[in-house]
């Protein structure tokens, strides 16, 4: 039927012939206002006087807005507890926070008059770098977490072979193609906003916070966002509030949308790290001992910065069983952006930190990386069912869509627990990687990159394979839930909302394809409307790659709850039991009884039965205790890897990625065409993150890189020219889905090849470790080679 | 001030022709489209970085994808402009890029999706193949590109649709540009010497040719530009002229044009020019605009000066010609009186010993943080002439004139070269910023010193750009 298949995106047609409308599309009613913020031009400093005389003045200018204007809370945080005011008050804590907002009869005019304010400011000591904020201890959280399985000491004092270093690893923007924006209505009791948001719930509470109104005041709908990726998991709620207060205040409807270098000035990044390792191992290469220090940059506010550093601590053993192995993080505040979530979330910044110490030491032991990897492996999984039966019925074949359940006997190998004491039952790259080398001739090519090196000085060839283990489900487990409604009409045709949000990853295709699957119908008869708070109340955010596991699931019930009212009058009306009346090929098929799905859904309304329903679902299985540090925050790790081939000029860092192979576990994927464009696309943003994409910030904290002028995600001539991807297409031992397995950030970290793979062709240019930070610029990778040849 | 309609243009807008009151002289061809409701074409950065606002300009040179968000409505005079709206047929039938696009999978998000719609329909117009270079103006964040390369691939063998009739249509007298009004706040001179009495005139006017960095003035400096001229008309200030001994090029003439002139006479140029900003750009930009706004950063100037290009300005009816690398005196200030504009450029005929390399954080579309360009002539084993110019290391584009003089006279050996390296930190102290470090920057000027050198010893083994390795497929 419609799972497995590579159907278009849902909104394919509209978004090329230019029909999909966004936020800035929508037709707005008469009247429509526009906003801007004021911003600050201080990275820390007290608010001595403000003069918005010449804002208010200037032309087509309504009203400007200050804190003492919002009715309830200044708040935009995404964090109960702690409060990040969306207009400044007496202190602005970085260059480019909100601290009024114009509201005037067009875009322009409204920044042309944000700029016309006169503040005067007391400067404050600024912390903007991580030795700032270390240096002053500027701190959340009181002072560093520390999780651990065992304390490494003793493993790194009788290890054979140590290696101890540092990385850095530069933030991110998100640079999504539609910046933020959002559109607020007043209606009769309360407001209406359309957005572009990960996160509509939130949105409806952070505006009926600052409005002085309860949730059920506030509608939020949401059809799409042009791109998201994190970004607009909180980073939504200021302009969605600053709409909904300027409506509140002129009685009309109001519209703010991000100017592209206000949207990179306001808005939070990935954080950046600076990650220190000792790490040892035996003389077999077995490690004995691992001790990782993570200092996050976190920016003014607190925002989504500690589940962020949790889960970068959550991937510091990446894909290896460390005996003993302690984390220790550091979430510094500093007077720059909030930085926020972004695909990964905090996952990319661990797995590499590990993994440059796992490269390093192999460097130390003269040994292949590879191999390296290989021997600390956790134990491959055994076929043996790891997880409760699926809460709801499969609809298909259960042969052909669960893993044998088959009781193996007894493990072959010792199975191995996480650092936060969680069991890897289904682990698979051993074989995965194995796999991928057959695939991409890895030896051979690693001969031959070896004989290139060897004669030529200027260009030198790194090829590198780089693993993913990423783990699945939102650590905060009471995220872990979803809900969906679901309506049939008596032509036969459905209708469904979920609460996930649709930024482009094809989500709303699996989950059309999972409503057509349970109701054997035709795709063309399943439509989904825009996510609505009316409709689905209490959403989680559409992040952790969560959005199909959870939402499909939720569908699925409510789908399963009208197909059983159906079913159920069938059989009562053939005498059988619900169990055997077949959905498939448009038909319902109840022994000898055929009707047209049409036919049957018509019979069921006029035989009074409901047609609608909800349908809910939580993860189960899942715990976690944040503050020890132990648990099983994931239902289960997605897999992955990577073989990258670059090319480098040892004489001006210049670089070029020659090839990549990627062989990735999307499980049994719902939709081969959109699992492939995530992880093509997540390893192509990934790159980009690892190589062209800087950040730079001044000493007085004003970033630098603001616009794409300066920003440089990967264009196209930066996509492998040759690039390979193919899918790990097994079951899920997880009863996710249909056993599919989440896509959205595994990908991303597939990019890793290429960093080290850069690494590999720098320590080509000499003997000593060549500490290649990120991002990997041409300058930086000059810098790299000189460390290796010494002169550094 | 108060908006007064004062000029009216006409063009052909999704084949309709269209007249437009102009009220306001710099008013972006993007604002006024989704004003008017056509939504598909979409702002994403308004600077001319990520093509989402990609819309197909035709006129009787051609079609050519452009930046809408540069793009003013005076721009626009006599013009067919399409935008997706318009590349979808009139029955609401794809386009074969749309259904290309669709069956490969090449929109996620769909934001950057029209602005790629755009670009791809003109690559398929007009045959073009190179579809990285050519699409490399247009960001997408969500694919990664591949499938987008798979699309475009897939639909280029397919025909052209009949309602692609822009360059058919267009040569009709439909869209006659308004004489022009010289009291109007835009000025749309129709040739040189109308320029030249209207400038002298107005000496404190800005002229816009492709407003490739004008535009950036009003969309993100939020500027008002006064009284402004467009050049777009002087159609005399556009033209290639091959004499004896040298090519004199109207200021006027794109990027794209003196890419596509210049390929085999200029080989050195070549990948410069592939590299220079964007197609979108390029075809907006003209080598009098990259010129005369003096920028440090500009890739031309380097390239141009050290193949001893000379600069024409004119004056009313005076004209001069100087060197080019005379015309840049210091960041911001450049030799050109008030009411004087650049009229040409003048290039010899061949530079068989030019190359030009740029060094940027991303392949295409990025600002050099160096850009080095060589010319060295040998005469029986000695470097008889020496001209090396870089961008992006000083606050102009300048000759290493110490650096020359280190190798002028001297046999052309490495060891001439090692001899002379340290002159260049004579010639440049290079600035540290968000693009490169000023040691970065002295360091790479010396290995692209050395990149040439190895080229003009002719050492086979050597290879010389990256470009040519990764062609080496692994």
């Amino acid at each position: 039927m419609s799972i497995a298949k590579p159907l278009p995106h849902e909104s394919a047609r509209l978004h090329v012939t230019g029909q999909a409308r966004y936020i800035d599309d929508l037709p707005v009613p008469a009247g429509c206002l526009h906003l801007a913020f004021g911003l600050s031009s201080q990275a820390h400093a007290g608010i001595d006087a403000m003069d918005l005389a010449p804002v208010r003045n200037s032309p087509d200018v309504v009203c400007v807005l200050t804190a003492k204007d919002i009715p309830g809370h200044n708040d935009a945080s995404c964090q109960r507890g702690w409060a990040e005011p969306l207009l400044a008050e007496d202190v602005v804590e970085y260059i480019g926070q909100p601290v009024f907002i114009v509201v005037a009869r067009s875009h322009h005019a409204a920044r042309r008059a944000a700029r016309r304010a006169k503040i005067t400011y007391t400067p404050r000591p600024a912390i903007i770098s991580i030795d700032d904020a270390l240096a002053a201890k500027s701190w959340y959280e009181g002072g560093p977490v520390i999780w651990q399985n065992a304390d490494p000491a003793e493993g790194l004092e009788r290890a054979a072979h140590m290696a101890q270093g540092t990385i850095e690893i530069g933030g991110q923007e998100h640079f999504y193609l539609e910046g933020q924006a959002a559109l607020a209505e007043p209606q009769d009791q309360g407001m209406l906003i359309r957005c572009s948001s990960q996160h509509p719930t939130e949105i409806q509470h952070k505006v009926a916070e600052a409005l002085g109104l309860h949730m059920h005041d506030v509608r939020v709908e949401m059809r799409r966002m042009g791109g998201g990726f994190g970004g607009k998991e909180s980073q939504g709620n200021q302009p969605a509030i600053a709409c909904a207060l300027g409506a509140r205040a002129t009685g009309q409807a109001c519209k703010m949308r991000y100017d592209r270098d206000d949207d990179m000035i306001i808005t939070g990044k990935r954080h950046d790290f600076r990650v220190e390792y000792q790490i040892g191992a035996d003389d077999t290469g077995q490690i004995t001992g691992a001790s990782f220090r993570q200092l996050a940059r976190c920016g003014w506010s607190m925002d989504l910065s500690l589940p962020v550093c949790d889960r970068a601590m959550l991937h510091g053993d990446s894909a290896y069983y460390f005996p003993a192995l302690r984390i220790e993080s550091l979430r510094l505040r500093t007077n720059t952006q909030s930085n926020t979530a972004y695909r990964g979330f905090g996952g990319p910044q661990g797995m590499l930190g590990c993994e440059a110490a796992m490269e390093h030491l192999a460097n130390v032991m003269d040994m292949d990386p590879l191999e390296l990897r290989r021997r600390n492996f956790y134990p491959e999984k055994e076929t043996a069912p790891f997880s409760a039966p699926s809460p709801v019925n499969d609809t298909r074949n259960p042969a052909e869509d669960a893993p044998p359940e088959v009781l193996t006997p007894a493990r072959t190998t010792p199975l191995r627990h996480t650092h936060y004491g969680q069991p890897v039952r289904d682990f698979i790259l051993h074989s995965l990687t194995k796999r991928l080398g057959q695939q991409c001739d890895l030896a051979a090519r690693q001969k031959q990159v070896a004989a290139w090196n060897a004669q030529n000085t200027v260009f030198k060839r790194g090829l590198a394979l780089a693993p993913v283990k990423f783990g699945i489900s939102f650590t905060l487990s009471h995220l872990n839930q979803a809900g969906a409604l679901v309506n049939v009409y008596n032509d036969g045709t459905i209708r469904l909302n979920h609460g996930g949000t649709e930024m482009g990853q094809g989500l709303h295709i699996k989950i059309c394809q999972i409503a057509a699957e349970i109701f054997g119908v035709g795709l063309e008869r399943v439509r989904i409307s825009a996510t609505d708070t009316d409709k689905v109340p209490n959403t989680s955010a559409t992040a952790a790659s969560s959005g199909t596991d959870l939402n499909g699931m939720a569908v699925r019930a409510a789908c399963e709850t009208i197909r059983g009212r159906i079913a159920q009058m069938m059989a009562d009306a053939a005498g059988m039991t619900a169990q055997d009346v077949r959905f498939a090929a448009g038909e319902v098929i109840a022994g000898d009884t055929r009707m047209t799905f049409a036919q049957a859904v018509a019979t069921a309304y006029e035989a009074r039965i409901s047609l609608s329903s909800t349908g809910y679902y939580a993860t189960p299985d899942i715990s976690w205790d944040r503050q020890a540090g132990r648990g099983q925050p994931f239902y289960y790790f997605a897999y992955g890897a990577a073989v990258s081939e670059v090319v480098i000029d040892r004489r001006t860092g210049e670089n070029r990625v020659l090839r990549c192979d990627i062989l990735h576990d999307a499980g049994h994927s719902l939709n081969p065409a959109v699992d492939r464009g995530q992880i093509e696309g997540g390893f192509v943003q990934g790159m980009g993150w690892l190589t062209t994409e800087e950040l730079v910030w001044d000493d007085t904290g004003a970033l630098r890189t603001h616009a794409p002028s300066t920003y440089k995600i990967p264009a196209t001539a930066d996509a492998p020219a040759q690039f390979n991807v193919t899918l790990w297409d097994e079951a899920n031992p997880a009863a996710t889905i249909y056993r599919s397995k989440a896509v959205g950030e595994p990908p991303f970290m597939l990019a890793n090849s290429v960093y080290f793979a850069l690494q590999a062709a720098c320590q080509a240019c000499g003997p000593h470790w060549a500490a290649l930070r990120a991002p990997a610029t041409p300058e930086a990778i000059l810098a790299a080679i000189s460390r290796a040849e010494g002169s550094a | 001030m108060a908006k007064v309609v004062f000029m009216e243009i006409s063009f052909l807008l999704n084949g309709e022709t269209r007249r437009a009151p102009v009220a306001d002289a710099t008013q972006s061809v993007l604002d006024w489209l989704r004003a008017e409701g056509l939504c598909a074409t979409k702002e994403g950065c308004n600077e001319g970085d990520c093509g989402a606002c990609t819309v197909i300009v035709t006129d009787p040179d051609g079609s050519r994808p452009m930046n809408a968000c540069l793009m003013m409505m005076p721009h626009l005079a006599g013009k067919a402009l399409r935008t997706v709206e318009g590349i979808t047929g009139p029955k609401a039938q794809l386009h074969p890029v749309q259904q290309a696009m669709i069956d490969h999978h090449g929109s996620q998000c769909g934001f950057c999706t029209p602005g790629f719609i755009a670009s791809m329909a003109v690559a398929h117009q007009t045959g073009r193949t190179d579809h990285t270079d050519f699409l490399a103006g247009n960001l997408c964040r969500c694919t990664g590109y591949a499938p987008i390369l798979r699309a475009a691939r897939a639909a280029a063998q397919m025909p052209v649709p009949d309602w692609m009739d822009d360059p058919a249509r267009i040569n009709a007298s439909t869209c006659a540009p308004s004489a022009p009004d010289r009291e109007a706040r835009a000025y749309l001179p129709q040739c040189a010497d109308d320029l030249a009495a209207w400038y002298s005139d107005n000496p404190d006017a800005t002229l816009i040719a492709g407003a490739t960095d004008v535009a950036l003035w009003v969309t993100k400096g939020m500027k008002d530009l006064g009284r402004v001229a467009y050049l777009g008309g002087c159609r005399d200030l556009q033209q290639i002229e091959q004499t004896q001994d040298q090519i004199v090029i109207g200021a006027g003439v794109s990027i794209a044009r003196l890419r596509h002139h210049l390929a085999h006479s200029h080989p050195g140029m070549g990948e410069l020019l592939r590299r220079f900003a964007s197609e979108q750009i390029r075809q907006a930009a003209t080598i009098g605009g990259n010129i005369a706004n003096g920028s440090p950063i500009g890739d031309l100037p380097p390239a141009l000066i050290a193949m001893g290009a000379t600069l024409t300005l004119r004056l009313k009816d005076t004209r001069r010609t100087i060197p080019l690398e005379a015309f840049f005196i210091e960041y911001g200030k450049q030799d050109r009186q008030p009411g004087e504009f650049v009229q040409s450029v003048n290039i010899p005929n061949h530079t068989p010993d030019l190359a030009c390399y740029k060094i940027s954080k991303r392949f295409d579309q990025d600002i050099s943080a160096v850009c080095g360009c060589f010319n060295i002539t040998l005469d029986g084993g000695v470097i008889a002439t020496a001209r090396v110019a870089f961008g992006g290391i000083a606050g102009v584009p300048k000759r290493a004139a110490a650096f020359e003089a280190a190798l002028t006279g001297q046999p052309l050996t490495m060891q001439t070269l090692q001899h002379a390296l340290p002159a260049l930190e004579t010639d440049f102290q290079p600035l540290s910023d968000m693009r490169a470090s000023a040691a970065y920057r002295m360091q790479t000027a010396k290995a692209l010193a050395q990149r040439y050198l190895a080229r003009q010893l002719g050492d086979e083994t050597t290879l010389h750009d990256l470009s040519t390795v990764a062609e080496m497929r692994p």
